[in-house]
């Protein structure tokens, strides 16, 4: 982070120099107060931030300017040549010394002594006539007995030697142009910051953001039209157009992109005045700083990680006491984690503290009215670590002035949604995780266009999950519980919203019959939205709307499309809301409905397996602990049971297809002669292992399954439809209670 | 902005029998109808969104927002900028741009009522006829009914 401070310090004293030079220059020909204290000012800024950078040669010469400077400010002296001579001089020393941090970030241990003496004599008022020029011939002269390398022809030094004043010029410039050569002897081609970068109001680019973004639309129109045409020097110029205005556009938008680190960089001090504070040890590690995000949504992501960093100290990571109790390092450890994922950008907040207390979560939500306890015992743990991002809750056992300022992970979660990200937590024993995932921009975004009440919306494909279409005699699909739509998507409830009666527009009769379904996500809810009619996906510009308008909720803003005219963006969280779909009542459905789950429902990830040649059979993944593949040489026996070397153990395999349905195991030896290859299921169940045999791994599926009575036997726990077909479930304690008879015989 | 005379300018049009006019600071230019996009849930007053030009500016309905009966005539734009924003305020007619000497300006009298009174600044003594001189930022702002659906 220090690189970056650095790096800015460096083009900013760059461009400060330039203008001193230049003012000084003018100075020459004009004295003006105006200029003299525009100088002082530059020379101060340089002077401050060197010294609070540590740069104390640095600071030294511009100090000893800055004291020349203020003595013409205050118009004890007036600018000669001299002067202006000895601040140029100053200048160059500066700039000297800026491209030695710039290579070798120290600003070298040349003291300038001379300069500073000469700077010191002519603020003690040594004026003019101390100052003739004719040391000025004498100072060229000596330099080359100085060894130094024949004067540098560039401006400031033309002047300094010219007018440098007894007695001390000659070693100041005898420094300035052997640091200077010392540096062009690098290598010519080397550039400087200042060179290479240039500085640009934000408000420039987000006008050239807006031009790209009208040219995305005329681009959008031509390509439109150019089908109509069937020109091919049409078509050719289209694509052309296509191309670069691409090209242009990805341009434009990484110049608004800055690395994350640029908010990460305040953290380290937070975190260790917070930890301090609370008595706490903790160390900040940050990866990935240098992950890119337009500035915007720096800028709104800026609060609500500094809520989660300070929140990760006050909460996750515990006393150093505590730590060492638990026999970990008394110093906790922050991690920010930051990475680009398939055009979205993650971050992670993880600590190595104990982890949610999920109890307590259980008893704030209840204390506070949140949730019932009825629901409370129904939940599943993720549900309960949910619960922390319902407004009005706090963990907080007394409110710090840390963490407990009345702005709770309900806000993080709103500002995060509001730019289009999620949040998602995860805890155990050893540490909590946030994971956010943002955008990473919001200029121009690939959208979804649908039709309601005979108007267009864009619905930003970050909300998309997938579109369903129901033909009209699967109409009757869509089911009321309450009053309340719900489609069945893949055996889960999915709640529906019709967006013509959330905007209370008239449903437009469409020619065709069926419904759309466009299933959103909006932070952790998934729900339907029905419409009239799907079109096309565009990449639209996203415009502000004006403020009442945004006050609305239900959109996020507009966008102009193709044929000009413009389309509201649908707010996928903010429709959610208003039809009723708030997380709390979301998170209290979902308690209701696992407590309304009939017993023997298994809301799990299913491994489907292909056993005795064509039986499908599902293994919860709980029930499993490793998928391996052992050559069918490594089978030995002990006694009747055939067993491996698994680990430097002794593992029993089992063949599902013989246990469940009677067939005989597969032959080890394959038609080619070579040794079959067996795939295995790893189980493991009171500490020991064994070995499931099948044919082979189908799928792995997440899946509520309704489990059926039929086909229960010994070993099978029944049957279920799993993506269309029936699956007979795998007991699997009672398959390795055989493969183990002395299971459970330990107690 | 005023005039060579130092006279304060005025951008005038007609609304019904209103004879209404904005300061010509506020105006960034007229444009005949355009059309829109409507806005569903917003208030009645806000007709829709208009694509000026890359711009998207908000309509909005200045019967509505004095409570007149709707006219079945295109209305024209008077695109007005309020706080850094761009408002289209719907009209029916476009009037001249005109100067008025200080002491032709008053309050607007007591006895005006309803939404003209909130909605007006100032009246202009015009020979002939009054000028009521819009509060841009009250035409702008909330405090409509909202729209029934």
């Amino acid at each position: 982070m220090a690189d970056e401070v650095i790096q800015e310090f460096l083009v900013e004293s760059y461009e400060s120099l330039e203008e001193v030079e230049r003012d000084l220059v003018e100075l020459e020909e004009q004295s003006s107060a105006e200029l003299i204290s525009r100088i002082f000012r530059n020379i101060h800024t340089i002077k401050g931030t060197c010294g609070f950078l540590g740069y104390g040669r640095l600071e030294g010469v511009a100090h000893a300017g800055e004291n020349l400077l203020s003595k013409l400010r205050e118009g004890e002296l007036v600018p000669t040549e001299p002067i202006t001579s000895a601040l140029l001089a100053t200048v160059d020393a500066i700039r000297t010394m800026l491209e030695l941090i710039e290579q070798t970030e120290a600003d070298g241990d040349e003291p300038y002594e001379g300069l500073r003496q000469t700077l010191h004599v002519l603020a003690e008022g040594a004026p003019e006539e101390a100052a003739p020029p004719a040391p000025a011939i004498r100072v060229e002269g000596r330099a080359p007995m100085l060894s130094a390398p024949p004067p540098r022809s560039t401006e400031p030094a033309d002047v300094a030697p010219e007018a440098a004043p007894e007695p001390t010029p000659a070693p100041a410039v005898e420094v300035l142009t052997r640091s200077r050569d010392g540096a062009e002897a690098e290598g010519e081609h080397r550039t400087t910051v200042a060179d290479t970068s240039i500085r640009v109001h934000v408000e420039l680019l987000d006008t050239l953001m807006n031009l790209v973004g009208e040219l995305v639309l005329v681009r959008n129109q031509i390509l439109q039209h150019q089908e109509a045409l069937e020109d091919s020097g049409v078509s050719a110029a289209a694509q052309r157009l296509n191309l670069v205005t691409s090209e242009l556009q990805e341009g434009v938008m990484r110049t608004r992109m800055q690395p994350i680190g640029q908010v990460w960089s305040k953290f380290p001090r937070i975190v260790r005045d917070l930890a301090h504070q609370l008595g706490k040890e903790c160390r900040l590690e940050m990866e990935g700083k240098e992950t890119e995000l337009d500035k915007t949504i720096l800028e709104a992501i800026k609060d609500p990680l500094t809520h989660l960093v300070r929140n990760s100290v006050d909460h996750g990571i515990e006393s150093a006491e505590a730590r060492e109790a638990r026999g970990k390092n008394p110093e906790g450890t922050l991690t920010l984690r930051a990475y680009h994922e398939g055009g979205q950008v993650n971050i992670e907040i993880s600590d190595d503290g104990s982890g949610v207390n999920l109890e307590r979560v259980a008893q704030k939500a209840l204390e506070h009215g949140l949730v019932k306890r009825e629901q409370l015992e129904r939940m599943t743990e993720k549900s309960l670590l949910h619960l922390i991002f319902l407004p009005g809750f706090s963990t907080a056992k007394e409110v710090t002035n840390v963490s407990g300022r009345g702005v709770g992970m309900d806000v993080v979660k709103t500002n995060i949604e509001r730019i289009g990200g999620t949040i998602d937590v995860t805890s155990s024993a050893e540490g909590t995780t946030f994971k956010i995932k943002i955008p990473l921009t919001l200029a121009i975004v690939p959208a979804l266009l649908v039709g309601s009440g005979g108007d267009r919306y864009a619905i930003p494909q970050v909300n998309l999950v997938e579109l369903v279409r129901l033909e009209e005699e699967q109409e009757a699909k869509i089911e009321r519980i309450h009053g309340a739509p719900v489609y069945r998507l893949r055996g889960k409830l999915l709640p529906l919203v019709f967006l013509h009666e959330q905007l209370g527009v008239e449903r437009q009769q469409s020619e065709e019959s069926g419904i759309h379904i466009a299933v959103l996500q909006a932070g952790d809810e998934l729900f339907g939205l029905v419409v009239e009619d799907i079109r096309d996906t565009e990449e639209i510009v996203v415009k502000p709307l004006s403020r009442h308008l945004k006050e609305l909720g239900a959109f996020s803003g507009a966008t102009i499309m193709g044929d000009g005219r413009v389309a509201l963006i649908l707010d996928a969280p903010g429709i959610a809301a208003k039809a009723g779909l708030a997380s709390k009542d979301r998170d209290a459905a979902l308690a209701l409905e696992e407590e309304n789950e009939d017993a023997s429902a298994l809301d799990q990830t299913l491994l489907l397996f292909e056993v005795a040649e064509d039986r499908v059979v599902g293994v919860q993944l709980a029930n499993v602990q490793r998928l391996e593949e052992f050559d069918a040489t490594r089978v030995e026996r002990a006694g009747s049971a055939e067993v491996v070397q698994y680990r430097d153990r002794i593992m029993p395999l089992m063949h599902l297809g013989k246990v469940l349905f009677g067939q005989p195991p597969p032959a080890y030896v394959r038609q080619d002669g070579q040794p079959a290859t067996l795939q295995v299921i790893v189980c493991q169940r009171e500490g020991q292992t064994a070995g499931l045999v099948v044919d082979r791994l189908i799928d792995i599926v997440e899946e509520r399954v309704d489990l059926d009575p039929v086909g229960r036997r010994h070993g099978v726990l029944g049957s279920a439809v799993v993506q269309g077909r029936v699956v007979e479930m795998v007991d699997v304690a009672a398959v390795l209670g055989e493969a183990l008879p002395t299971l459970g015989a330990r107690g | 902005m005023e005039s060579t005379d130092g006279l304060p300018q005025y951008c005038t049009f007609h609304l019904g029998e209103l004879y209404l006019g904005i300061s010509v600071e506020h105006v960034q230019e007229v444009i005949r109808y355009q059309e829109m996009t409507r806005v569903p849930l917003a208030e009645s007053t806000v007709r829709g969104l208009i694509n000026l030009r890359g711009q998207i500016v908000t309509a909005i309905d200045l019967r509505r927002r004095f409570r007149l009966s709707p006219r079945d005539e295109l209305p024209m734009n008077v695109v007005v900028h309020v706080d850094d924003e761009a408002l289209s305020f719907l009209v029916d007619e476009i009037g001249d741009v005109v100067e008025v000497p200080a002491e032709l300006v008053e309050a607007p009298p007591a006895t005006l009522t309803g939404p003209t009174r909130q909605l007006v600044s100032e009246v202009c003594k015009l020979e002939g006829r009054l000028l009521l001189i819009l509060d841009v930022a009250q035409v702008a702002g909330v405090g409509a009914t909202r729209s029934a659906a």
